[in-house]
This record gives C-alpha cells, sequence and structure tokens, in this order.
C-alpha cells in the first residue's frame, strides 16, 4: 500500500482524488453510495451570496464523449451551506472545499469573509462558470482580472484560496502566474469549455441557455496540455481536473505536474469511479515501486 | 434512501413496436425494492450518461423496461443481448402514492403508457386509459387487459381504436373515478392537469426531463413547482419524477 495522501496548501487529504464542483451537490446523495472519506476531499457545490434557482432547463445534453451543462449555479446561498451543509459535512472525515461564485467582487469577498469565520477546510474561488451571465467567466479570462479578483478576495480570505481556471482563454500559463503573484494558495483547472449542440429538427439549442460547458472524456487532452503549461509556470499547486474517468487518466493527469485532481462527469456513468480510481493508482504505485503519489506529479518527459 | 448500481442479467430485450423495445433484467438483491412510478438508469457503454427509463412492472426480481430509441444511447440499448450483463442504477426517484379503496384513472401518452402498469397492478378494477399517435406505436394493450383493468385505447389518426386525444375520453369518464395518475408529452400533461383542477380529481404525473447523475446531485432535471405559496425549482430525478399535478408549473 503506497502513501496515497498528498498535502495542498497545508491541508492534508488522504488520498489525491477529489469531487469536483457541481457534480456532488454537497456531498448527501453519494453519502448513500459510500461513506465520504473514501474521497480526499469535496468541493461543494458553487455557492452565492444570495440563493440562486439557476437556468430554464433543459440544462443538459450529451456530446461525443462528453456533455454539456448550464445549471446556472442553482444554489440555496452561502448562509443555507454554512449553516445546514457544513455541520454534516464537517462529520465526514474528508477535506471540505467552499466554492464561491459571484456577480461583482464585493460578493466575492463577502463570501470569502464569512467562510472564513467557518470549519470549511479551503476556499475554491470559481471565476470560471461559462453558463451565468455575469458572475462566472468574465473574472477569469484576462490576467488583469484575474489578478484583481484574486488580490481582493485574498485580503478578506483567511483559508487556503484556490483559484479555479477557465480554459476559455489564450495563454493559460499567463493567467495562472496572474493568481499565483496575487496570493492564490493553489490552482484548480479546467472549467469546461463552453460549447452547443443544436437540434437539426427545430434549430434549436438542446440547451436553454443556448451555450453550456462541456466536460467529459472529450475535454481529457486539453486539461492535460493546460495543467502541464500551467505546472511549468507556477510554484503553487494545481488539482488538475478535466475528463479524468480511469485511474490511467488520473496518473497521467498527476504525472502532467497536478498535485491532487478533481473528477466530476464520470460519477454520472459510475458512481464508484473515486473508489475505484484510488485503487487503480495504488496499485500502480506499487506495482513500479512509488511510496508516494506525491512522487509522481510533475514527472512528465517532454521531448 | 440507499443508492447502489449493480449488475443485472438480460432475460429478454425484444421489438415490441414501431422502434420500442422491452427489456426483463434480473438481479435479486435490488430489484425487489422498486415500486411504481420510479425509474431505472442504464449504463450504456462508451456513453457519458446513463438512460433514465422509467419501470414498467416488476416480478420476482425481475424489472421490465419499455423504452423508446430516440437516440444513440437507446439505439445501443435496443442491441443488449439476452444474457449479456447491464449495469443499473435503481429504483431511482419517487413513484406513485397508491391509496387503498380508490379507483384510480391511469393515463398514458406514447412511451409515457410503460409506468402505468405496474401502477395499475397496485389497485382494484383500475380505468386505463392508453393514447398513441399512430398504430404502429401502441404496445402493452394485453398487459393491461391481463390484469383486468378497463381499458380505452386513442390514437391521433384514428389509425386503431378511437381517434382522438386521452383527454376526449377523460372528459367522458369523469364520473367513474376518484383521482389521476398521469405520464406521457408534456402537453397531454399539462392538459390532463387543467381537466383535473376544473373537476377538482386529485391527479398525480410522471415528468421526464434530461438527466445525468439521477440522485439529485447535478441539478440538471430542473422543474418549476409551486408549494406554500412559493416557486421553487426541484429536480425530476429526486424530487420527482412523480409530482401532485397541481404544483407543477407547466
Amino acid at each position: 500500500m503506497a502513501d496515497l495522501s498528498v498535502k495542498i496548501a497545508g491541508v492534508e487529504f488522504s488520498n489525491p482524488l477529489i469531487a469536483a464542483s457541481g457534480t456532488f451537490g454537497f456531498g448527501r446523495e453519494y453519502a448513500e453510495f459510500y461513506p465520504l472519506e473514501k474521497l480526499g476531499g469535496i468541493s461543494c457545490k458553487g455557492t452565492t451570496l444570495e440563493k440562486r434557482d439557476g437556468n430554464l432547463p433543459p440544462r443538459v445534453a450529451e456530446t461525443p464523449s462528453g456533455m454539456l451543462n448550464a445549471v446556472g449555479l442553482q444554489n440555496p446561498g452561502v448562509d443555507v451551506f454554512i449553516k445546514e451543509d457544513l455541520p454534516w459535512l464537517k462529520q465526514q472525515n474528508t477535506v471540505v472545499i467552499a466554492n464561491i461564485a459571484g456577480n461583482t467582487t464585493e460578493e466575492y469577498c463577502a463570501m470569502a469573509e464569512k467562510l472564513s469565520d467557518t470549519d470549511v477546510d479551503m476556499i475554491e474561488m470559481n471565476i470560471s462558470c461559462p453558463n451565468v451571465k455575469s458572475g462566472g467567466v468574465q473574472f477569469g479570462t484576462s490576467c488583469e482580472s484575474v489578478g484583481a479578483i484574486t488580490a481582493a478576495v485574498r485580503k478578506h480570505c483567511k483559508k487556503p484560496l484556490i483559484v479555479k481556471l477557465s480554459p476559455n482563454v489564450a495563454d493559460i500559463a499567463e493567467i495562472a502566474k496572474s493568481a499565483e503573484a496575487n496570493g492564490a494558495d493553489a490552482l484548480s483547472m479546467i472549467n469546461t469549455l463552453t460549447g452547443m449542440r443544436i437540434d437539426i429538427n427545430t434549430r434549436r439549442p438542446i440547451i436553454r441557455n443556448n451555450t453550456g460547458g462541456l466536460s467529459g472524456p472529450a475535454v481529457f487532452p486539453v486539461a492535460v496540455r493546460m495543467v502541464w503549461q500551467a505546472s511549468n509556470a507556477v510554484k503553487i499547486p494545481i488539482i488538475g481536473m478535466g475528463g479524468i474517468s480511469s485511474w490511467e487518466d488520473a496518473v497521467e493527469m498527476l504525472i502532467a505536474g497536478a498535485q491532487a485532481l478533481q473528477i466530476g462527469t464520470v460519477l454520472f456513468s459510475d458512481p464508484y469511479a473515486p473508489i475505484k480510481i484510488t485503487e487503480g493508482i495504488n496499485e500502480f504505485l506499487d506495482k513500479n515501486n512509488i511510496k508516494s503519489v506525491t512522487e509522481l506529479s510533475g514527472t512528465i518527459k517532454p521531448w | 434512501m440507499r443508492y447502489d448500481a449493480q449488475p443485472f442479467e438480460i432475460l429478454e430485450n425484444t421489438r415490441i413496436a414501431d422502434g420500442i423495445f422491452d427489456m426483463r433484467v434480473k438481479n435479486d438483491v435490488i430489484a425487489p425494492l422498486a415500486v411504481c412510478g420510479q425509474f431505472a438508469h442504464v449504463y450504456v457503454p462508451s456513453k457519458t450518461l446513463r438512460r433514465p427509463i422509467s419501470i414498467c412492472d416488476k416480478q420476482d426480481g425481475v424489472l421490465r423496461l419499455v423504452y423508446q430509441v430516440k437516440g444513440e444511447g437507446t439505439r445501443l440499448m435496443s442491441q443488449m443481448k439476452k444474457g449479456d450483463s447491464v449495469d443499473i442504477l435503481a429504483p431511482l426517484g419517487n413513484g406513485f402514492k397508491i391509496e387503498q379503496g380508490k379507483r384510480y384513472c391511469f393515463i398514458g401518452g406514447g412511451i409515457g403508457v410503460p409506468p402505468m402498469l405496474y401502477a395499475a397492478k397496485q389497485t382494484e378494477n383500475p380505468l386505463v386509459i392508453t393514447g398513441f399517435r399512430t398504430s404502429s406505436l401502441i404496445i402493452l394493450q394485453d398487459d393491461f387487459k391481463n390484469i383486468g383493468a378497463e381499458l380505452v385505447l386513442t390514437t391521433d389518426d384514428g389509425s386503431a381504436g378511437r381517434h382522438g386525444f386521452v383527454t376526449d375520453v377523460l372528459k367522458e369518464k369523469l364520473g367513474e373515478f376518484d383521482e389521476v395518475c398521469a405520464c406521457g408529452p408534456t402537453p397531454m400533461l399539462k392538459a390532463v392537469a387543467a381537466l383535473c383542477a376544473e373537476n377538482n380529481k386529485p391527479c398525480q404525473v410522471s415528468l421526464e426531463e434530461r438527466m445525468a447523475c439521477g440522485i439529485g446531485a447535478c441539478l440538471v432535471c430542473a422543474v418549476k413547482i409551486k408549494r406554500d405559496g412559493r416557486e421553487l425549482t426541484l429536480h425530476v430525478c429526486k424530487d420527482g419524477p412523480v409530482f401532485n399535478a397541481e404544483e407543477v408549473v407547466f
């Protein structure tokens, strides 16, 4: 049995597998399959200062090797999360990451402040949601805006701060550097890629929001490339995600430069995927006489 | 509620109408837990999402899933063979609430007909109204007859049974039952719900929406529900698929 534990920004995870925000709710549903302590951590559903109802349905469409979603940040609001979900989550013996999104810098700061006074282990700042009119990706697509919001939230955030990056940018390395320079403790990447499907009979987009975020195996090579580029550009740890579906994908993402992993879309076809992937990583490490999963990170030998 | 996904053995997977298949799958652990109106979330190899299929019937660890080929996933399902294993997450959702002593009217439209069979089996002397676009799509008529239901068949084009909509029959039979359970296309459910509301008949409707997780975590299958004077955004998979028709914002 290899050592699967990883440390991100001072926070210890029992293994590198973290449930990705938006795919796992606040954990209660998947806790009906297995104890959540099997996961290294949970990144909770994106939370806003006030309750949001989200977009009209349909909110999902399958695509070749993936899916589009446009939920639109439906959530009960940060106060309800703190009062009703966090106490339960903290009993599950896994790292709890709050995921925050907002319309304005002030909203992000207010949420970071509120969450800093709670038991939450880390805060993941979502500046990359492609599915809301405001309060998402517009903060995440230029170095200036990423730097500005990271610096602002940093002042109010007493917890380790993860900045979740959008892949819908020209130069991910520059964006990553801007987040690091302005106080991010870690990066998580990638959020979904903006996409679209159209019903050829009705000529209507399948998703009511017209466009949605693409996830699943289709985006995996893009995610590996971006994690590699970002990890070459920054010193802070990277939580890699985007289409990880098997233990082989997980190992590949670690080798590309990730220190921990988030998985999401694969849960919809296999709710047990995090457990299977963790077991697969362990077997790979044992087979290759690697004592700790941390030894894999960034060991890519680029041509 | 415990959730589990397990392998089921395919006992049968045959075409019963134009583009409609009848699959019977066996699993002695989780199949017996199903109640009427729930659904099974079927894993299709190579696809990113499972396919939510209503439970048509249940007996001795066997679930019957009657489904329509609508896209790539259901096409692959239709090619699965007897003896193969299929991974199913089930049973999911909240089913129909059936009270003893009431006479029920079950209304199914098209591929909304299958869940009515297991529901009708839970009741005494059910009235079943089934509607289809055309004769080549008619399913399950013998099954309803075999359970002793009073059965009415309608087709939109008059190619079989009565020419017209299920609501035409419902209007005539309003005095003959206590409560309605319905599943089918949204315009049909909306019309049935309106008729029931006008005539003070309780009505339960089973809704459909594009789904991903099937358990209420990903929040994609949203539905607007009016409850206690407020409009809520709930989810078909976990809060439904069966809702009180009066609460649904169609």
